[in-house]
């Protein structure tokens, strides 16, 4: 016991140290302390426990939040196949059931041996160069049989992850439409100039007059944000970029982290200026981890250009400095309140609001939370000037979108548009035909048909925050909204009951109607749920779950019905069959141990 | 003068620093609710106390009072609601109420009578829980645990032991005691915790005294949780402490 704990002291040591021996790192301390036996030894919970003065069972808390933390040995190698729709539909499902036949393993079981474990995972961001996985963490793209087989033997022969080939680590940007964002030729430090010949009271001004608005979703006007944030009482000022991406088919904020890294920075530091804060954060998704060193990289040599640190570009007392912290597999965790918790080293729970972060944020201190493009865009708005930025797009939705294509296309990737362009004319440059649906803003937003591919992309008719999903006419929409819902079960933080045993719920329905036990019945129950879901939900995961069912159910209810049996009322389970066990132990198979057959 | 808002259509004076909730109960007004105890500071998990204020749905629990709201609690819409997610408490855990030494004292089951409610509608999901009897003076039956976190709550900040966290995410979270083992008796639970007395089913039990009060006499056998729960709670305004341990809650 006392070598067993000596022997996570010298591992453990240097990580405490780096993070400051501070409970509230606890969620980065746990991803570190897991990479060296694969999940995290109850020992090294002891440890922690006493050195952070925390229960263990807090530990235990945080860590069985994080789908990626791990408390039992898993394989030495962990396999985890992205199980977006897309993934699905380029082939992820029967990959998976190769590479399992092939390793002779169950899904989500570790093999005998200790060597490998093989499961699914939420979207992993990879929608356009799917089927994807995730080994240890690191990315692989574009799977084939081939490719699996590969890995199979690597894996066989406990190759170590750095001698894989390069080649399958390779993730493209994939960029099909450039616009004023993706094509700008600012260089470091640009936009903080201008800044600052603007004046730093003006900043937050500009970005008002520019109408930026969020690129995270739900859109809120970012100069307003920034002004509350500015204006409100704390001993700090924090800025948080949130990187956690985890919306099904979006994947434009990791373009933006590998090749416009600077911009992402420089758009934080913009925002620290105006707000007044010293500390930022990045708020990475585990499943982007791949792109860590590369933006401490990027980071570190801003701090040398002077663009991060003390007097930044020679300012007096324009201090700030960003860190990274790391997601661990949890979407909820891309909820402001939610990711605040995480970086406070908790479970990530939505807090009850008000307050909001703007005044009680990270460490209860004003914090303005945006999302990477959009801090990429006020980087760009301060350039251009407020004229020249709200110029472009629609009167309500000031400059241009990134739009992540994924689906059935011949061109999927990243299309930047101004924002007010029509579906139809997103669908003609990615070359889809046959276009049956279209999932605009992923599985929490809406889910169109044809009749309405001329809607238009913005905050006045299609709000997004990037996910295009592209369904042609060989899809089943039943099966797109089953994905959804599971997503959404496998997902929900577990805080209110009614997403926690509503999303669950709903899954079950979903389940029974592809079984064919489904009936009319379970439609209305469906509805039901969803009035139950979105008037008494803790956050917008619970308020939207149902969403994908309704909207396909709206325009695709053959899809349901055709699945249905024609009965008012069918049990998910077979009366008959629960009767065996009895019929078992008494010895009995006589027609009256039987339930008599239906209409006999 | 005190401040009043509307609650379903009569006035409710509150304190600054109230929620909807606390002004309601000190002035003799139920609204339902499950994981709200007077003597702690509200979290919203449960969602039982939803209401209506201006056409919008919130729940009342945490929600700031504020002079001239216009709340809407009592009416069918939410009821049928509320009945739905004690439906939803119900078929997530494992209640088999006439078994249960906490039937006749549960809160569960009494706010289950006081809305009605008379079937389980859903299909039961059967969870596979333990149950703990590892401790010489406590029984913990997690079959009923509902996740309201009030044991959580009461452990670390009236007790300072901590004896109770949250694990797990989704339909798989779970209530965990504090020993590597996992067994309460590792623990330094003790049967004169404030986590023995709050929690609202029939999860944590004292050993020995079962059944002592016959089913029939019992708690809200006498009167509804409606009357009882306006009993329990100070007229007065009273905000409970701060909780760290807790989720929500910051
Ligand atoms: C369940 C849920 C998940 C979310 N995920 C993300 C996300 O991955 N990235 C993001 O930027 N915003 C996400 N949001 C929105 C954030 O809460 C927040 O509104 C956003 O980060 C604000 O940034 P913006 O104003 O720049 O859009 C999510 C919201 C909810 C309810
Ligand atoms: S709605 Fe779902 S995700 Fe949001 S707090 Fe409730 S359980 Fe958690
Ligand atoms: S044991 Fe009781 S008090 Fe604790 S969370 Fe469960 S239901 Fe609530
Ligand atoms: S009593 Fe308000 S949410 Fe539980």
């Amino acid at each position: 016991m006392v070598s067993d704990s000596g022997l996570h002291a010298t591992y453990l040591g240097p990580i405490l140290e780096r993070h400051g021996h501070a409970a509230a790192n606890l969620l980065q301390i746990l991803c570190e302390a897991q990479e060296y036996y694969g999940y995290i030894h109850p020992d090294a919970v002891d440890y922690l426990g006493a050195m952070l003065h925390l229960p263990r069972s807090r530990i235990e808390g945080v860590a069985t939040f994080y789908s990626f933390l791990h408390l039992q040995p898993q394989g030495e190698y962990r396999v985890l196949f992205s199980d977006n729709i897309t993934d699905r539909m380029l082939g992820s499902t029967a990959l998976m059931q190769q590479m399992c036949q092939q390793m002779w393993v169950e899904p989500g079981k570790v093999s005998e041996d200790g060597l490998l474990s093989i499961n699914t995972t939420s979207c992993s961001g990879m929608c356009d160069q799917g089927p994807a996985m995730l080994v240890n963490g690191r990315a692989i793209t574009r799977l084939t049989h081939q490719c699996v087989q590969e890995i199979g033997m690597l894996i066989r022969n406990r190759t170590p992850l750095v001698d894989w080939p390069s080649d399958f680590f390779v993730v493209d940007d994939n960029i099909r439409r450039r616009g004023p964002l993706l094509d700008n030729k600012l260089e470091p430090g640009d936009s903080l100039r201008t800044a600052l010949a603007l004046g730093t009271q003006n900043i937050v001004g500009v970005i008002q007059q520019s109408c930026l608005r969020g690129r995270g979703g739900a859109g809120f006007p970012t100069g307003l944000k920034w002004e509350s944030c500015r204006n409100a009482q704390g001993s700090e000022h924090y800025v948080v970029c949130n990187a956690d991406e985890g919306e099904p088919g979006t994947f434009k904020d990791r373009v933006l982290l590998a090749s416009y890294a600077d911009l992402v920075f420089e758009g934080m530091t913009l925002c620290a200026l105006a707000i007044g804060a010293t500390q930022g954060y990045l708020y990475l998704r585990g499943e982007y981890r791949y792109l860590l060193e590369f933006l401490q990289f990027v980071l570190q040599r801003r701090r040398e250009q002077n663009l991060l640190g003390k007097n930044i570009l020679g300012q007096a007392g324009f201090d700030f400095d960003i860190a990274i912290h790391l997601g661990a597999g949890a979407y909820i965790c891309g909820e402001e309140s939610a990711l605040i918790e995480s970086l406070e080293g908790k479970r990530g729970i939505p807090r009850n609001r008000p307050p909001f972060p703007v005044t009680h944020g990270f460490l209860q201190q004003p914090t303005a939370v945006d999302n990477v493009e959009t801090f990429c865009q006020a980087a760009l708005a301060i350039q251009m000037g407020a004229d020249n930025y709200r110029a472009i797009g629609t009167p309500k939705s000031a400059g241009s979108k990134l739009i992540s294509v994924s689906g059935d296309c011949p061109r999927p990737g990243i299309y930047e548009y101004p924002f007010g362009v029509s579906v139809r004319e997103v669908l003609h440059d990615c070359g889809a035909v046959n276009t049956r649906a279209v999932q605009v803003s992923g599985p929490s937003g809406v889910c169109i048909a044809e009749a309405e591919f001329d809607r238009r992309l913005g905050f006045e008719d299609l709000p997004t925050a990037g996910a295009f999903m592209v369904f042609d006419d060989s899809r089943d929409l039943f099966e797109v909204a089953r994905n959804f819902v599971h997503f959404f079960a496998h997902e929900s933080c577990g805080f209110c009951t009614p997403c926690r045993v509503g999303t669950s719920m709903l899954k079950a329905t979903m389940d029974k109607i592809a079984a064919g036990l489904g009936t009319r019945y379970d439609l209305g129950e469906i509805e039901h749920l969803d009035h139950v879901l979105q008037t008494s939900s803790h956050c917008g995961l619970g308020r939207t779950a149902c969403n994908p069912v309704l909207h396909t159910l709206k325009h695709f209810r053959p899809a349901y019905e055709n699945r249905l049996k024609s009965l008012e009322f069918k049990p998910a389970f077979d009366l008959d069959g629960a009767l065996a066990r009895a019929r078992q132990m008494t010895g009995r198979d006589d027609a009256g141990a039987h339930l008599k057959p239906e209409g006999a | 003068m005190t401040d009043t808002f509307q609650l379903d259509g009569a006035p409710v004076p509150f304190e600054p620093g109230q929620t909807v909730m606390q002004a309601a109960l000190a002035a003799g007004r139920y609204i339902p609710h499950l994981c709200y105890h007077p003597e702690f500071k509200p979290h919203g998990s449960c969602k039982l106390c939803t209401v209506k204020v201006g056409g919008r749905t919130t729940a009342s629990c945490t929600m700031p009072a504020e002079a001239g709201l216009n709340v809407e609690s009592n009416i069918e819409e939410l009821n049928a609601l509320r009945r739905t997610l004690v439906q939803m408490l119900f078929v997530e855990g494992n209640h088999f109420c006439p078994s249960c030494e906490a039937s006749g004292n549960c809160q569960l089951q009494a706010t289950a009578y006081e809305l009605q409610m008379m079937t389980p509608r859903f299909n039961e999901f059967y969870p596979d829980r333990p149950l703990d009897g590892s401790h010489p003076d406590i029984l913990l039956d997690y079959n009923r645990c509902i996740l309201c976190e009030l044991c959580v709550r009461a452990s670390s900040e009236v007790d300072g032991k901590h004896v109770f966290a949250l694990a797990g995410r989704g339909i798989t979270k779970h209530l965990i005691v504090n020993a590597r083992s996992g067994l309460l008796k590792d623990t330094d639970m003790a049967l004169t915790d404030k986590a023995m007395q709050v929690c609202p089913v029939g999860v944590i039990l004292q050993k020995g005294v079962g059944f002592r009060v016959p089913i029939g006499e019992r708690r809200y056998d006498q009167r509804p949780v409606s009357a009882q729960a306006l009993d329990d709670a100070p007229r007065q305004a009273g905000v409970g402490g701060g909780c760290t341990a807790c989720e929500g809650t910051s």
